[in-house]
């Protein structure tokens, strides 16, 4: 029988409120509101409950935990991620996989668990004003958080469908490396995306979330944020209303949250929705902008061997070659990874409809994938999306791919296919519906230089949306300070992803984890002086 | 002007306007029961489309196929329910289009609903917007085809064909 923290831990009596079963209107006190309960949220909370503050932890979504993850997509996408795993930019043309669940992402997310690249952080410092955060200032932070989230380099031997992009690697001489996971007697079943059935997964759901509770706070679940009640530069409360499922109006019954300080961590689409909804003063013009996804391209692989790419660790193994050798400044870089092959996820990934699909699709145990994952936001000529809002209020991220990532794209497939084809693959395909499956490498080369690249024709998918509410000393191109603080408000944070000036060119979990542990531990500190 | 470019604002245009025309004039009607947003038109519109998507996958006993066309109809009208309200009401607009005559006879280049439109027809409407130099019809395109997939491929029913063994048991991943 494996145990359930969050069902033991109701049973221990901790004070949970599911919005969406609020009859009437309610006021609560606190001195700390933490809107969002992902890896930014997690974090903070359980500092600043530790370190004795009363805290409320607000989150949209629903509370599930183990007992009901039962590894299937048609359960667990539309439970547990935004927009059913569908949220899109704008114009449709980048499918954004982000959680809506208590934990966020981090209770749907592969695990992968990167540091920010030193040349991440070196760049921060150059062009964006964050001369303190060097690699030995950070460098306590990180280590940290590896500890707290038992964070090291995947030991066991990867699944086949990463090995082959380690094979690839290995043939080609290309830099590689084993995953750093955040898990704990992982039992290597494969399913990380639809929830840990087993909680091995160190996610926000088991650690911090449950340690914040065992302190006192409070958890409200079902809960969105509308808005921040603003007076003057300060914030009196979080207006936040029931939500009983993902798609259903916001519920009539008013819950009032009042505290001292507000800490927002919506994620880089959702944080920078409530603050424009609340009208927050935005004088340059910086909030919301500059909002970065790593945008992603994929390549398909038939193997002549059985990948059963769903079973297994689903990343475990990354290279670097496109990134580390790649100035930042210079054009768009790239980390390469793998992905797991759930049937539904590939489905709706592989171009085409009809008997063409349908052949593809009964490949799929021979199927290897291989994701390339493009550095946003470092060349002046990428900007960024920008988050708006919707008439109804919604947030929606408006995000265009430029030519200078439309470069890194074609290069990405052409990386790809040399990798996979290196690694003894039958055919390669980009992923974009113009392709056509390929059997040699100097084939697939010669396709890839003529494929059209543009948007809704390459398929280009994101699981980090990062930036919107940039840290920075100068309030003309930043939203928060290098204390996290929002440059017009007293009493409101941002301690999530949405503080990056650029993409970080990793995994972002452990990077929103290291900061967020920083900025709660001097806000804690603060509050308990003040 | 390029005749690329000229021609770009008259589609541009007419597209513009048989939108806004079918956003008003073909709103939709109560769901038909047991979906919860698609309503009758709606549904018969997603299922005739879904048997040119998945031709190739669905099973070929005539019997099995149609109970799983009705199964995708469901599992597509659940997906739609739980999108963000502003998202369903485009995908709501885009089954207009498809329903409402004029609009997809200019948009989509079919005269008869689709429920008496052959497969070959459906299919060769949905390359033309899969090739087409409008993003509009591009995203149209990859949003009902995805949609459409998306609800077969969650159906263990699917999974036989494709060689997936379904997700593994607690009991049996924890001894072996």
């Amino acid at each position: 029988m494996i145990r359930d923290p969050i069902v033991e831990g109701l049973a221990r009596g901790w004070r949970v409120i599911d919005a969406a079963t609020l009859e009437r209107d309610t006021d609560l006190e606190f001195d700390v509101v933490v809107v969002g309960s992902g890896a930014g949220g997690g974090v903070s909370a359980e500092i600043l409950a530790t370190a004795g503050l009363r805290v409320a932890l607000v989150e949209e979504g629903p509370l599930a935990s183990s007992s009901e993850f039962r590894m299937r997509e048609r359960e667990a996408y539309p439970r547990l991620y935004q927009d059913s795993a569908g949220r899109q930019t704008r114009d449709k043309s980048i499918t954004i996989l982000q959680g809506r669940c208590v934990g966020g992402s981090t209770t749907v997310n592969w695990t992968s668990s990167f540091r920010t690249p030193a040349s991440t952080l070196a760049h921060w410092r150059e062009h964006h004003g964050l001369g303190a955060l060097t690699d030995d200032a950070m460098q306590p932070w990180f280590a940290r958080m590896e500890q707290r989230l038992a964070i090291a380099p995947w030991a066991v031997a990867p699944n086949e469908n990463n090995d082959i992009l380690r094979r690839g690697c290995e043939k080609l001489g290309w830099s590689s490396g084993a995953i750093p996971r955040n898990v704990k007697g992982c039992w290597n079943l494969g399913y990380c995306g639809m929830g840990c059935p087993t909680n091995a997964k160190q996610s926000m759901l088991v650690t911090t979330i449950p340690s914040a509770l065992d302190a006192g706070a409070t958890l409200v679940h079902r809960a969105r944020a509308m808005r921040l009640v603003l007076a003057d530069d300060r914030a009196t409360a979080c207006e936040a209303r029931g939500v009983s499922a993902a798609g259903a109006e916001p519920a009539r019954a008013r819950l009032l949250l009042r505290a001292r300080h507000f800490v927002l961590a919506a994620g880089a689409i959702g944080t920078p929705g409530l603050l424009l909804r609340s009208r927050a003063p935005d004088p340059s013009l910086t909030l919301g902008r500059r909002t970065f996804l790593h945008p992603t391209v994929v390549s398909a692989a038939i193997m002549p061997d059985k990948v059963e790419g769903w079973r297994g660790a689903p990343q475990s193994v990354f290279s670097d070659q496109f990134l580390a050798h790649a100035a930042p400044s210079g054009p768009a870089g790239f980390k390469l990874e793998s992905g797991p092959t759930y049937p539904l996820l590939v489905g709706i990934t592989l171009p085409g409809f009809g008997e063409e699909h349908a052949r593809r699709m009964a490949q799929l145990p021979n199927l290897q994938v291989v994701i390339a994952l493009l550095r946003d936001g470092f060349h002046e000529s990428c900007r960024g999306g920008r988050v708006l809002l919707r008439e109804d209020g919604s947030p929606v991220l408006d995000y265009e791919m430029t030519p200078y990532l439309w470069e890194g794209v074609r290069r990405a497939y052409l990386a790809m296919a040399e990798l996979q084809f290196a690694a003894g693959a039958a055919e390669v395909m980009p992923v974009h519906e113009q392709a056509r499956p390929a059997r040699s490498w100097s084939e697939a080369r010669e396709q890839v230089q003529a494929l059209p690249m543009r948007a809704l024709a390459a398929r280009v998918v994101s699981a980090h949306a990062m930036g919107g509410c940039a840290m920075g000393s100068d309030e003309r191109e930043s939203v928060v300070t290098m204390d996290g603080r929002y440059h017009h408000l007293q009493n409101v944070s941002v301690h999530d992803a949405s503080i990056f000036p650029t993409s970080v060119g990793a995994n972002p979990q452990l990077s929103i984890y290291a900061q967020a542990a920083r900025l709660s531990t001097a806000l804690a500190a603060s509050l308990r002086g003040a | 002007m390029s005749p690329g470019r000229r021609r770009f604002l008259q589609v541009g245009v007419a597209g513009a306007t048989v939108l806004a025309v079918a956003h008003y004039v073909d709103r939709p009607r109560a769901p038909a029961l047991p979906l919860r947003t698609l309503d009758a038109a709606s549904a018969g519109l997603v299922r005739a489309i879904a048997a040119c998507v998945l031709a190739g996958a669905l099973p070929a006993n005539p019997q099995s196929r149609s109970m799983a066309l009705g199964e995708v109809t469901e599992a597509f009208d659940r997906a739609i329910t739980g999108l963000a309200p502003a998202v369903r009401d485009e995908i709501r607009d885009l089954l207009g289009v498809l329903h409402f005559a004029p609009t997809r006879l200019v948009l989509a280049g079919m005269w008869r609903p689709l429920a008496e439109t052959s497969s070959e027809e459906i299919g060769a409407f949905l390359s033309r917007w899969r090739e087409s130099r409008f993003d509009l019809l591009r995203a149209g395109y990859q949003a009902i085809t995805q949609l459409i997939q998306a609800s077969w491929y969650d159906n263990p029913a699917s999974w036989g064909a494709i060689g997936y063994p379904g997700p593994p048991t607690l009991a049996a991943a924890g001894t072996s």
